[in-house]
């Protein structure tokens, strides 16, 4: 043995060495090694501190379940905090820090918290740093919070992509160990369409860690499942979420092993969303602690990752060992440390025998077997120094010196996702294991995860879940493959030995490690009536830590039900959430980030906006032309120029984002009836009729005019933004209020494209565009709608109007909307016609005193209080009618709208001021607010729309907004700022 | 009750910690009470506290059905802030903000109220004139309340992106800087803590199988540990309230909806506030163990299961990374559901049933963590004095029969 790294053996390519960087040491490794493996062999097992005494911290585990080495790993925008050293994979140029620790891992200042440890006991800050009052904020709670937290967030955005994948599958498979490939391989040959998917790089699970065992199996295994088109391997993926209806969620890394080397543009991560007909949980057991004193000496590590160092990574964690176990399979580390060249001083077992065949082999190489007796405590600083062993019932104890001791508790198999499928749990008392009980979805566990541990049973627990799971997909009359042949050793049972007598006064007993949780912390909960295992976990945090208590749960709970005096089944567990191993937000967010985060809904004219540098307000997803700067114009300076334009002449505006639904069917103008404040049914064919929606509440929801178009059919137009929310609304009547009624909604917001042109001169425009359309006012009235060809495209001609200026808007079919808007615009060009945006459209319709739904109105207006009683109907029945009658809905002195003529004419009230009568009064009582408030340069002044509380009992009386630093005084008056004539009225 | 503070700590920590008394006892129910609390969350154990505290009314149970605590108290995404809106709503939770601000020490029990300020952003015109508006309505109603522009709010916010080529880019953002976050199963075990030692009888593992109604009138109820009679019962279930209250016979406008949550990893202090957002759909805070801590909307399907779609936190981790483009190798570590009761206004209901001596106090929705003490608290005072508390009548039952919602929806997004 050449330092810590055999010279022989193990799955590590010794021809590919790697050189990598830890708290700043340059060391040197191989490709197949993971960051803990390369440490290991070379010797550096301290690798952090721990969240609250900073305690250092070693190597603990092999796999998911390591609560120690936790790293920062890599550096700038590719940073990563609290990356498991466990399943980083060494790569050349890997750089990698310890995480909390100041200045140094070496000399982490942080570790004078162990000074006063004695205070720091669990749930200690819920009793202290209560006074002064004010200092939790300015002083105990950034202390606090410094200490804690683990790594550290990148600064920079990160510039990998990740991915997402939805597929379906006949069987999933999750893990891939001796029981999971046995699984898959029974399914696949069957015919099934198989997906298997495993953490780890290579497939195998613990195979890979045995000596020798199956090899040719595995090789010849994989090879099969290779070549089969009905089989997908999914190597680097943790099938991490088991949601309802068999539906999985899969984290896959396919450049993390990379590093640097990775090539551009491939995805660092991919999130599979799996719905599977049948799921084999296949994800084996983890190995659980034992208690005692100085059990988180670094040095002190689980005797499966031993093994596993040794026999898949071939690097030894230690020279001179000690085995403490309670039961047979950790003898097996015994025999490969002794394997290994170590020096086995004794195996520690608290049973009173070992009949067993593997403590046979054991005593067969000459080490001795302590049993009846524990390790009470493990001594050391920075590395373990020494051990304290002595007999379970008390008695003179001895230490012994060695620098690893490999620990054993027995196993708790892995039912984290057979859980989550709401699968109830078993309490296996032989085993002293929690195995999966009875299932709530299609699925089967198998093999370590099932509490079936040796490894035949497990191989044909596996081949027959794989076959039935295939049958009950439809891929039956295959027979299981005969499992290969494997010779058990026989094993006596574990003995459960939670925590080690005595130890307690010897020093701190760790069982959440990363979250320093201790036995006697979870014993001072209990006293302190923290009696029920999810108060235990919160009032001490254990189970809560980045590992989510792989490692110390079972024992927590053991130790709870000890404190308690209730049985371990009757103490229950936590509810095992999702995910199993954390999950990178990258990941979850896919590619819906920046522009995709929301779908860009843009009409067929945006082209031509853009080109006209336009500026864009968002309203729900669109992009609509907010307004055209011109030269150097600021907003302001725009938007005179266009309102004045479509008042003084013409203007014309993008109205294709309004939502548009066609209803049709024998029953459509009953059920516009009911759904309108107003009546439909009379509405002659051609004409259009503006409509007010109300919820059942009887506040206005959304408005909008519909036009009949046949006896049958209606064509409905709504605000831009409600337009999914009044379709969902509508069909929520029909479907399940008035299925009898024979009404089909389709949605057609995106098939038409249209434009509004406005101002004295817009039938000018029509007149040349369409000369087959009469335009005078008898034949083509206000409010109704003629079909015809305007600039040579079929269309839909509407005269209704926003502005109170004459207006047309044409539809035709999206494909034509950018030919016929710019048809407009040479058409309106001797009348300087004048594209204008969303913000003067605003201004026009206030000076109007239209309403805008959302503006006016926010969910607790109703029709009246708009003053918009002409459009409620006394006669029939409607959505929201009801609500009308009641006391505070019928009030008199509900909040109404009202116009603002602000006493400065200078002056333009912010939207959002608040109102009252009296700006001294204290408290001051509110009785509206400013909803819509502009500069006009028609009126040559600032106005505005608001409610206020009676108001059109108020007109002109002078209502205050008391802003930020000033009062504002403005008169209350009708909210129509225009004549008939649609001409600025004065005074 | 023995107090908490650094000397009994000391002295405490001289002994092994070996003579802490228990928080609360576990007692059996006793065959009456003159006052009975169904649900053992942080509003019924206020409700309870206030109750024995403020009204003498000592002889008092508050029954769980499972571990006190448990429900949405320790579900949520811990934020506490004030700047409602409507008067009625700003006047209960700046009421609630308030008690939670001396919280600690009435309790004597620290609640780690964390008044790192709350960020209400802004991301479109819509957004601005709501923001605005509410700014204006709170200053006048005594709330502390800020408009800030963009850089002022990457100023307050250094981590959170201003940038304009955002799907979405911010525009400002309402700052209230009294409001924050506070430990949440602090505040259900400090009440709790506090309640026994007034008398209170905490009943876990209890589950209210029926009420004993005559003649209108509550006379007691059945529980899974036997009859309790009592003349006034305050039901404070969260997400099971609807459940309840059809046993007494009573309908609700109420709604229940899994609403999820999670956190990430701890980190080291990088996130100085919380951020909230509704356009851009997530709130975000960094919990004093170093979490990051988020939740969003509810998934849209009715349940009683506490448990939500994994689409939804998928969709919420982009509107995340939105805000936060530095958050994008964090990993999530656990996620979780609640079950939220959503009235139609988004307003709670406090108050009397139409069954003499049954009070409710529910329909929190997504945002009743904030309210817990001025909920117990001015709930306490309308069941011992059998009238409405003035902080809590305008939020009686009786408002979706007048008509008199308040409606904090908000303004819906702006639609022309």
């Amino acid at each position: 043995m050449t330092g810590h790294r055999l010279p022989s053996g193990g799955r590590i390519d010794r021809a590919r060495p790697l050189s990598f960087r830890f708290a700043g040491r340059r060391y040197q490794g191989f490709a197949g090694d993971t960051l803990a493996s390369a440490l290991i062999a070379n010797d550096a097992l301290l690798v952090g501190r721990s969240f609250k005494y900073h305690r250092p911290r070693g190597i603990y585990a092999a796999g998911a379940e390591e609560p120690n080495a936790l790293v920062q790993l890599g550096a700038g925008a590719y940073s990563e905090p609290n990356a498991r050293a466990t399943q980083v994979e060494l790569y050349d140029g890997l750089t990698a820090d310890a995480v909390n620790a100041w200045p140094s891992l070496e000399w982490d200042l942080g570790a004078l918290t162990g000074l006063v440890s004695g205070l720091f006991v669990a749930g200690f800050y819920y009793k202290t740093f209560m006074w002064p009052r004010a200092f939790w904020n300015r002083v105990y709670e950034p202390a606090i919070r410094r200490m804690a937290g683990l790594g550290k967030a990148p600064r920079e955005a990160d510039p990998d992509l990740y991915d997402k994948v939805h597929v379906h599958a006949d069987v999933l498979v999750a893990g891939s160990g001796p029981a999971g490939l046995a699984a898959a391989l029974a399914a696949a040959r069957a015919g099934a369409d198989v997906l298997i998917a495993d953490e780890q790089a290579e497939l195998g699970g613990s195979l890979l860690a045995a000596r020798g065992t199956l090899d040719a199996w595995l090789r010849a295994t994989l090879d099969e499942l290779r070549g089969m088109p009905n089989v997908r391997l999914l190597p680097r993926t943790t099938v991490f979420g088991y949601y309802d209806h068999n539906y999985l969620c899969l984290l896959e890394r396919r450049t993390d092993h990379l590093g640097p080397a990775a090539p551009a543009g491939l995805s660092r991560q991919r999130l599979w969303h799996v719905r599977a007909r049948q799921v084999v949980l296949a994800t084996g057991a983890h190995e659980r602690p034992l208690v005692f004193a100085g059990n988180d000496r670094p040095g002190v590590m689980l005797a499966g990752a031993v093994s596993t160092y040794i026999n898949r990574y071939a690097a030894v964690p230690g020279k001179r060992a000690v085995v403490f176990a309670n039961n047979d399979g950790a003898y097996r580390t015994a025999l490969d440390l002794a394997e290994a060249g170590a020096q086995v001083l004794a195996v520690v077992d608290p049973r009173e025998s070992s009949p067993g065949d593997l403590p046979a082999q054991v005593r067969a190489r000459g080490i001795e077997i302590l049993n009846g007796q524990a390790v009470a405590a493990a001594t050391g600083g920075k590395r373990l120094e020494a051990v304290s062993i002595g007999p379970l019932g008390g008695g003179a104890a001895r230490g012994v010196a060695c620098d690893l001791l490999a620990v054993s508790g027995g196993w708790s198999p892995v039912v984290h996702l057979f859980s989550q499928s709401q699968g109830k749990l078993r309490w296996d008392e032989a085993k002293s294991c929690f195995v999966p009980g009875t299932a709530a979805q299609a699925q089967r566990s198998v093999g370590a995860a099932n509490g079936t541990f040796a490894l035949g049973a497990a191989l044909a627990e596996g081949l027959n879940a794989g076959a039935e799971a295939a049958k009950d997909v439809g891929f039956g009359g295959w027979r299981a493959p005969e499992p290969p042949i494997v010779d058990d050793p026989k094993e006596a049972p574990p003995h459960p030995l939670w925590q080690v007598p005595g130890a307690e006064g010897r020093g701190k007993s760790f069982v959440d490690f990363q979250n320093d949780v201790t036995a006697s912390d979870l014993r001072l909960a209990a006293r302190e009536g923290f009696e029920s295992v999810e108060h235990l976990k919160r009032y001490t945090t254990t189970g809560m830590a980045t590992d989510q208590g792989k490692t110390s749960n079972v024992n927590a709970l053991a130790i709870l039900s000890d404190a308690t005096g209730r049985a371990i089944p009757a103490t229950g567990t936590t509810t095992f959430r999702a995910p199993y191993t954390p999950v990178t937000y990258g990941a979850m967010a896919g590619r819906d980030r920046g522009d995709r985060l929301d779908p860009i809904r843009v009409t067929p004219i945006h082209s031509w906006h853009v080109a006209r540098g336009a500026a864009f307000e968002d309203v729900g997803q669109w992009k609509r032309p907010w307004y055209y700067p011109q030269g150097g114009e600021d907003m302001h300076a725009a938007v005179r120029r266009e309102a004045k334009a479509v008042r003084t002449s013409l203007g014309v505006l993008d109205a294709s984002t309004l939502g548009k639904i066609d209803v049709r069917g024998p029953d459509a103008a009953e059920f516009l009836d009911r759904v309108y404040t107003n009546g439909f049914r009379k509405l002659g064919v051609g004409r259009c009729r503006y409509g007010l929606m109300c919820r059942d509440d009887g506040m206005v929801f959304d408005d909008g005019v519909t036009t009949r178009l046949a006896d049958d059919h209606f064509f409905m137009t709504t605000t831009t933004g409600g337009a999914a929310r009044v379709l969902e609304w509508l069909e929520e009547w029909l479907q399940t209020e008035w299925p009898h009624m024979k009404v089909y909604l389709t949605s057609v917001t995106e098939q038409w494209a249209t434009v509004s042109f406005a101002g004295p001169r817009a039938g000018d425009v029509l007149r040349e565009l369409a000369p087959a359309v009469a335009v005078d006012e008898e034949s083509f009235p206000f409010l109704s709608m003629r079909e015809g060809v305007v600039a040579g495209l079929l269309a839909r001609i509407f005269r209704i109007s926003f502005t109170g200026e004459p207006s047309y808007e044409v539809n035709v079919p999206s494909h034509h909307g950018l030919a016929l808007w710019e048809a407009v615009m040479a058409a309106g060009e001797k009348h300087g016609i004048t594209p204008y945006g969303t913000e003067a459209m605003h201004v026009l319709r206030a000076e109007k005193g239209f309403i805008i739904v959302g503006q006016e109105t926010d969910g607790t207006v109703t029709p009246l209080d708009l003053g918009m009683d002409w459009i409620v109907s006394k006669q029939k029945d409607f959505l929201g009618k009801r609500s009308f009658a009641r006391p505070d809905t019928s009030r008199a002195d509900r909040k109404q709208l009202v116009g603002l003529l602000p006493a400065d004419p200078a002056e333009v009230l912010p939207e959002g001021a608040q109102l009252v009568w009296d700006a001294a009064e204290s408290p001051v009582r509110m009785v509206g607010h400013v909803t819509s408030s502009y500069w006009s340069p028609n009126l040559g002044r600032g106005f505005a729309l608001a409610l206020v509380k009676g108001g059109r009992d108020h007109h002109g009386k002078t209502i205050l907004a008391p802003l930020a630093g000033k009062t504002v005084a403005a008169r209350i008056v009708a909210p129509n700022f225009l004549d008939e004539g649609g001409k600025p009225l004065h005074g | 009750m023995q107090r908490f503070s650094i000397v009994s700590l000391a002295r405490n920590a001289l002994t092994g910690h070996k003579d802490w008394p228990r928080y609360w006892r576990s007692p059996k129910p006793k065959a009456a009470y003159d006052a009975v609390i169904v649900g053992g969350g942080g509003h019924g154990l206020a409700t309870a506290y206030y109750l024995a505290k403020e009204h003498g009314v000592r002889n008092v149970a508050v029954l769980e059905k499972g571990w006190l605590g448990g429900g949405n108290t320790g579900r949520n995404t811990t934020i506490v802030r004030s700047n409602y809106l409507w008067d009625e709503s700003a006047h209960l939770y700046e009421h609630s903000l308030k008690l939670f601000e001396g919280l600690s020490q009435d309790l004597n029990y620290n609640v780690m109220p964390s008044q790192r300020g709350v960020l209400n952003l802004a991301h479109n015109l819509g957004d601005v004139r709501e923001g605005i508006r509410r700014v204006n309505a709170n200053r006048l109603n005594g709330v502390d309340a800020e408009w800030l522009t963009p850089a002022q709010v990457k100023a307050f916010c250094p981590i959170v992106s201003i940038s304009p080529s955002m799907r979405y880019p911010v525009m400002g953002a309402t700052l209230q800087r009294r409001a924050g976050v506070a430990r949440h199963d602090a505040v259900a075990w400090g009440f709790a803590r506090a309640a026994d030692a007034l008398g209170v009888d905490i009943i876990q593992n209890c589950e209210v199988m029926g009420f004993d109604i005559r003649q209108g009138r509550v006379h007691g109820l059945r529980t899974t540990q036997g009859e309790i009679a009592t003349t006034k019962v305050g039901i404070v279930a969260a997400g099971h309230n609807s459940v309840l209250c059809d046993m007494a016979g009573v309908r609700l406008p109420i709604q229940s909806h899994p609403l999820q949550a999670l956190v990430s990893e701890p980190i080291k202090p990088i996130h100085p506030c919380v951020v909230m957002s509704n356009a851009v759909h997530v709130y975000v805070s960094q919990s004093d163990k170093g979490e990051l801590v988020m939740g969003a909307g509810i998934d849209s399907f009715n349940s009683y299961a506490q448990r939500g779609s994994f689409p939804v936190i998928e969709h919420q981790m982009a509107a995340v990374l939105e805000l936060f483009p530095i958050f994008s190798r964090l990993r999530m570590m656990r996620t979780w559901g609640g079950i939220v009761d959503v009235c139609p206004d988004a307003s709670p209901i406090i108050g009397r049933l139409p069954v003499e001596g049954l009070y409710l106090n529910g329909g929190w929705g997504t945002g009743g963590f904030k309210a817990t003490p001025g909920s117990g608290h001015v709930f306490a005072h309308t069941i011992a004095q059998e009238a409405p508390h003035p902080l809590a009548a305008p939020f009686a039952f009786e408002r979706f029969t007048s008509g008199a919602l308040i409606d904090e929806h908000g303004a819906a997004a702006v639609a022309h």
